[in-house]
């Protein structure tokens, strides 16, 4: 597997944690009210869009290089 | 003699030695974070319900800053970015390019580091109390109008070296319970210290948790000072090879960014599993 490969990985996984980031954030502050725990989710909501994004533009920029 | 598929791929594999070499080690890796993670995961599952530390063997959860986790962590998701990019320059025959990238990654990891020594002081720093007549607290501790510090062992306070240093009193800046609705303020006492059953900052001898925490995210941090040192090495001194076999070169900085990407991997498994459950 080549670097272009793991990190395609590993923007998956942090996709993945930053949706559940923002999950948990919204819970908690449902819980709490507290105003850092909304701000918590929303950041991380924004960062795995982001992500997506970024991950988009990634596989577009280096499509010439092997997974391999 | 010279050396077979240093910078070209082995027809059979299509792996080139050192790809070989590292998926090696991390597959190894896996099985050490692999049971520090399950460890952690055991002792957070049979650990005694309750809130703590008013139930002595409860898990001490939500006690670590999350704000500051999430901004290591996008400071490390950030690095992972620049390493790829700094590879890619190198592919796309742009040296300037990888040195700016790859100082982009270092500076990453300079940040990540200083920011858990922050996060480690804190811990040093903050004590967890306990009276006589049954009631338990969080706080910071200050002796002989000192407040203990992180880098000095000295600093670190418990009951056998209060009673041995003939300190008789103490004042302690307890935080608002845990547990309890709203945000109450801190409140300020003095202590005398034959009314103390226990006293010990949030380090590893302390509670279960802090062993296991602090065993993990050290590990971790090692890692981390490991591989920044290994890139800079790349980025400057061992930078020459790039004029004599940039196909070797290159291949050498992908190594390099597929162990970044696992310590940056692994956090991004730490950061839920420690901070948030």
């Amino acid at each position: 597997m080549s670097l272009k490969a793991f990190h395609l990985v590993f923007i998956v996984a942090s996709v993945l944690m930053m949706t559940g980031f923002s999950v948990w954030g919204g819970a908690r502050w449902r819980e709490t009210g507290d105003i850092v725990d909304l701000c918590l989710s929303v950041l991380g909501g924004l960062a795995a869009a982001g992500l997506v994004m970024y991950g988009r533009y990634f596989l577009k920029k280096l499509k010439h290089i092997s997974y391999l | 003699m010279e050396i077979p598929y240093t910078d070209k791929a082995r027809p059979d594999t299509g792996l080139y030695n050192a790809k070989v070499g590292i998926w090696l080690f991390l597959a190894s890796e896996i099985m050490l974070f692999g049971a520090l993670f399950s460890s952690y995961i055991l002792l957070r599952v049979g650990a005694a319900t309750g809130v703590w530390p008013a139930v002595k063997l409860a898990w001490p959860h939500h006690l670590l800053n999350v704000p500051i986790g999430t901004f290591n962590t996008a400071v490390l998701i950030t690095s992972s970015v620049t390493v790829v990019m700094a590879w890619a320059s190198l592919k796309m025959n742009n040296f300037r390019r990888f040195r700016m990238f790859m100082v982009m990654t270092i500076a990453c990891a300079i940040a990540f580091l200083g920011i858990k020594s922050y996060e480690y002081n804190e811990k040093f720093t903050h004590y967890e109390l306990r009276l006589k007549d049954g009631k338990a607290m969080t706080g910071h501790l200050e002796v002989n109008g000192k407040h203990p510090g992180f880098w000095s062992s000295a600093d670190l306070w418990n009951l056998p070296r209060l009673t041995s240093s003939n300190i008789t009193e103490v004042k302690f800046v307890a935080d608002p319970m845990v547990g309890h609705e709203g945000h109450g303020g801190h409140e300020e006492m003095t202590v005398k210290v034959d009314e103390i059953t226990h006293l010990d900052a949030f380090i590893p001898r302390n509670h279960t948790f802090f062993a296991i925490y602090f065993t993990i995210t050290a590990l971790h941090g090692f890692h981390v000072l490991g591989g920044a040192l290994v890139l800079a090495y790349f980025a400057f001194p061992g930078s020459g090879m790039w004029k004599t076999n940039p196909e070797q070169f290159t291949n050498r900085i992908e190594i390099g960014g597929l162990f970044w990407h696992f310590v940056d991997l692994v956090w991004i498994f730490l950061f839920p599993v420690v901070y948030l459950l």
